[in-house]
């Protein structure tokens, strides 16, 4: 039995915010607060200070293997995500080959069972090779385990297709995590239209490349009677087509990455490549709305959406880097920074980031009710650090967080109940 | 923005020259004073200064160019230096090769300057930050981002026939979106001191948001050239003459081609300038990039000695010991 001591425990499921004991007993939370009845020897854990919560899960992990290893694997990057607290994982379907077939799924399980260190799912490719063109065995699929399908930012051309994979996929009942894009506006940007692209002639994705998609995708959602997953929004008027539809009763969710939530097309300022992401950070207006979202539940989720890269992938003049960010070490601070400037409250992000992407992935973490997995992480909310390349355990050193102070660092997490992570050594 | 910084050294002197945008007015001032000074180069019997020699100027051109090429090679022979040209489009991309490797090859070969032109925007930006310490770099053009000697040349032009910039009305007409020429001609003419400053062309050509590098919009040729003293008009890409962005160079033409009916309607002594080559018949009338008021070709030659001084300040050689 394990005791993490004096703990400020936040659990969003149950709205437990104070001071407790968390008691874990093979693999499960036993109790908050009080010694479970009959209660042996526990080993104790001291947590004075430090907050508890439920581990957070990202949507959308890009965890690179196979195929893509010079990038990362999946030991690296379940190490990297523990370390940030993350307990469960959905990998995203872009390997090589795609996972658009179960023997690759079969394959992703495997190895995330080997390294034993976070809890990974997987979402299939709605269409065969992600190419947009023939649907994929969903049914197959879902039968090996895949807890939604998606064509990721690949975005399907011909809008017959995208009706009928939205039609099969809810006949398969499987939920389709929709990254919201018009082909045709996107197709040549590299970043949000605006300003700062104006300034940097760097060809542009128009906010209403996404906001068009979404509308869009909502009405095939209702003829087709689909469920959905809104994956990573970046503009602010992405929201209130969402909300509406869900008021009609469309069974939707939306998340939001991170990254869109902490900058804006402002710090790609000189081309630096760290801040090429897709969908784009957009403007501060965007910014602002997405943080609103957030904080009125609009927007269910917060995800890392961690997509480690080797540094050739950045070392290139900004439009032929690959985007993304390699974020699970740094999103807590991240997050920290932000219930700080007054986004949201600290419970909110909690749930945002854990409660709410378990839900949505299907998974029964994201709480530490009684019975719950225990599936948790213990963070030191004032901790200060400077992550670099050396120290980061991703194998993808893409952040833009390198060799910057942050505030907030986890200490320890928890997978089944049993310590994955553990800060050890000089911690400041 | 993060350019200026490795543009400069520690002293504020060029190190690089990326971008027109963050550089200080007084410096600007230099490259034109000093490009007055190697004008008369070009009219000895001996074209040559001794600046350069012994270093190795490596023109990378990554897309095709013929008259900038050409002036950064001039320039670079009249300031004594050993120059290679390569273009590259046609070499190692072909094959394969990573523009990072592409550099350490040419690195190797012990040059001291590259001059940049790419097709993707921040090419130059990268390349500067790539390179070993003692290389500079020189943007000939990245992408949609800067071409800033073709700025410095037009800002030479206009100081030469207009004798200087705070009271001018200038209005650059034309495909603004796609043009990297435009961006560093707003930058250098707003830095300069120009206060009346517009662009004109259909709204599929002006890029969102560009109000914020200080212009004015103007989507009507007559009333965005009135009472202009400078007209510069941009060259139309082959590409976007028939497309989703323009029906078609003759729509063009009567909507925004310079004829000599329209230029009336600027200033009397308005100059009328073209970074080139011209199309004729679609942005300009051949009587008006012919007749009295064009300078397109004065443009041309004074290229040589601007890129001559932006040349010899970035390998810190001073423009005075020499070429006086």
């Amino acid at each position: 039995m394990l005791r993490i001591r004096d703990g400020r425990v936040i659990d969003p499921a149950s709205g437990h915010d104070g001071i407790a004991d968390v008691w874990i007993d093979d693999g499960h939370v036993v109790a908050v607060g009080r010694a479970p009845r009959g209660a042996g020897k526990a080993r104790e854990i001291p947590a004075k200070g430090m907050v508890v919560c439920p581990g957070f899960a990202d949507p959308g992990s890009h965890l690179r293997e196979p195929g893509y290893e010079r990038k990362a694997t999946i030991a690296s990057e379940t190490r990297a995500a523990v370390a940030g607290g993350f307990t469960t994982l959905c990998c995203t379907p872009d390997t090589s080959p795609v996972l658009d077939n179960p023997s690759v799924l079969e394959h992703i399980l495997h190895e995330a069972g080997e390294a034993g260190l976070a809890r990974v799912v997987c979402l299939g490719a709605l269409t065969v090779g992600l190419q947009g063109e023939v649907l994929s065995e969903m049914h197959a699929l879902k039968a090996a385990g895949c807890v939604g399908v998606t064509n990721l930012d690949r975005a399907i051309k011909d809008t017959a297709v995208l009706k009928h994979a939205l039609a099969y996929a809810a006949s398969a009942e499987l939920t389709v995590f929709l990254h919201a894009e018009d082909y045709w506006l996107a197709r040549q940007g590299n970043m949000h239209e605006g300003p700062v692209s104006t300034r940097l002639g760097v060809p542009a994705i128009p906010a209403s490349a996404e906001v068009i998609a979404v509308h869009r995708d909502l009405t095939l959602l209702a003829e087709a009677g689909a469920r959905a997953h809104f994956c990573r929004l970046s503009a602010g008027d992405s929201v209130k087509p969402i909300v509406d539809a869900r008021r009609r009763g469309l069974p939707v969710t939306a998340d939001v990455a991170l990254s869109n939530l902490c900058f804006t097309a402002d710090d790609v300022g000189g081309f630096d490549a760290n801040f090429h992401l897709r969908p784009p950070l957009r403007d501060a207006r965007d910014r602002a709305a997405l943080r609103k979202g957030v904080k009125s539940g609009a927007i269910d989720a917060i995800g890392a959406y961690h997509e480690p890269h080797d540094a050739d992938a950045k070392a290139a003049p900004f439009g032929l880097t690959e985007p993304g960010v390699s974020s699970y070490e740094t999103f807590l601070p991240a997050l920290l920074a932000l219930v700080e400037a007054g986004a949201f409250d600290l419970p909110a992000a909690i749930a945002a980031a854990s409660l709410a992407p378990h839900r949505v992935l299907g998974q029964a973490g994201g709480t530490l009710a009684v019975g719950a997995p225990a599936d948790l992480c213990v963070f030191d909310p004032a901790l200060r650090w400077v992550p670099t390349a050396a120290s980061l355990l991703s194998a993808g050193k893409n952040s833009p967080y390198l060799d910057q102070p942050l505030t907030g660092r986890v200490t320890l997490t928890l997978v089944g109940g049993r310590i994955v992570h553990e800060l050890t050594g000089p911690r400041a | 923005m993060a350019t200026p910084d490795i543009q400069l050294d520690a002293h504020g002197r060029l190190r690089h020259f990326l971008a027109i945008e963050g550089l200080p007015r007084d410096l600007l001032i230099q490259v034109l004073d000093n490009a007055e000074r190697f004008a008369p180069v070009g009219d000895r019997a001996v074209k040559k200064v001794p600046l350069l020699r012994g270093k190795t100027v490596a023109n990378l051109f990554f897309e095709p160019s013929t008259r900038t090429r050409t002036t950064f090679d001039l320039a670079a022979k009249r300031l004594s230096a050993d120059v290679l040209n390569l273009n590259i489009e046609a070499s190692s991309t072909k094959k394969g090769e990573s523009l990072a490797d592409t550099l350490r090859n040419l690195e190797a070969m012990q040059c001291d300057m590259f001059v940049v032109r790419h097709h993707v925007s921040g090419a130059a930006d990268f390349i500067a930050r790539q390179v070993a310490p003692h290389i500079s770099v020189i943007n000939g053009g990245d992408g949609r981002h800067e071409h800033p000697t073709q700025a410095m040349l037009d800002a030479f032009t206009i100081r030469r026939f207009k004798g200087g910039f705070e009271r001018l009305k200038i209005a650059i007409v034309g495909d603004v979106a796609h043009s990297r020429v435009a961006r560093s001609n707003i930058q250098a003419l707003r830095t300069l001191g120009v206060a009346d400053l517009r662009v004109v062309g259909p709204k599929t050509l002006i890029p969102p948001g560009i109000e914020a590098m200080g212009v004015t919009v103007c989507d009507d040729l007559d009333e965005g050239i009135e009472g202009a003293d400078v007209v510069y008009m941009l060259r139309l890409q082959q590409e976007r003459m028939q497309s989703a962005l323009l029906p078609s160079p003759s729509e063009y033409f009567r909507e925004y081609g310079l004829t000599a009916a329209r230029l009336a309607r600027a200033a009397p002594d308005a100059i009328v300038m073209h970074p080139g080559p011209i199309n004729r018949g679609v942005e300009i009338a051949s009587v008006v990039a012919d007749g009295p008021q064009s300078v397109i070709l004065e443009q041309v030659t004074f290229g040589i000695a601007v890129r001559m001084a932006v040349m010899s300040m970035v390998m810190g050689t001073q423009a005075q010991t020499g070429a006086a």
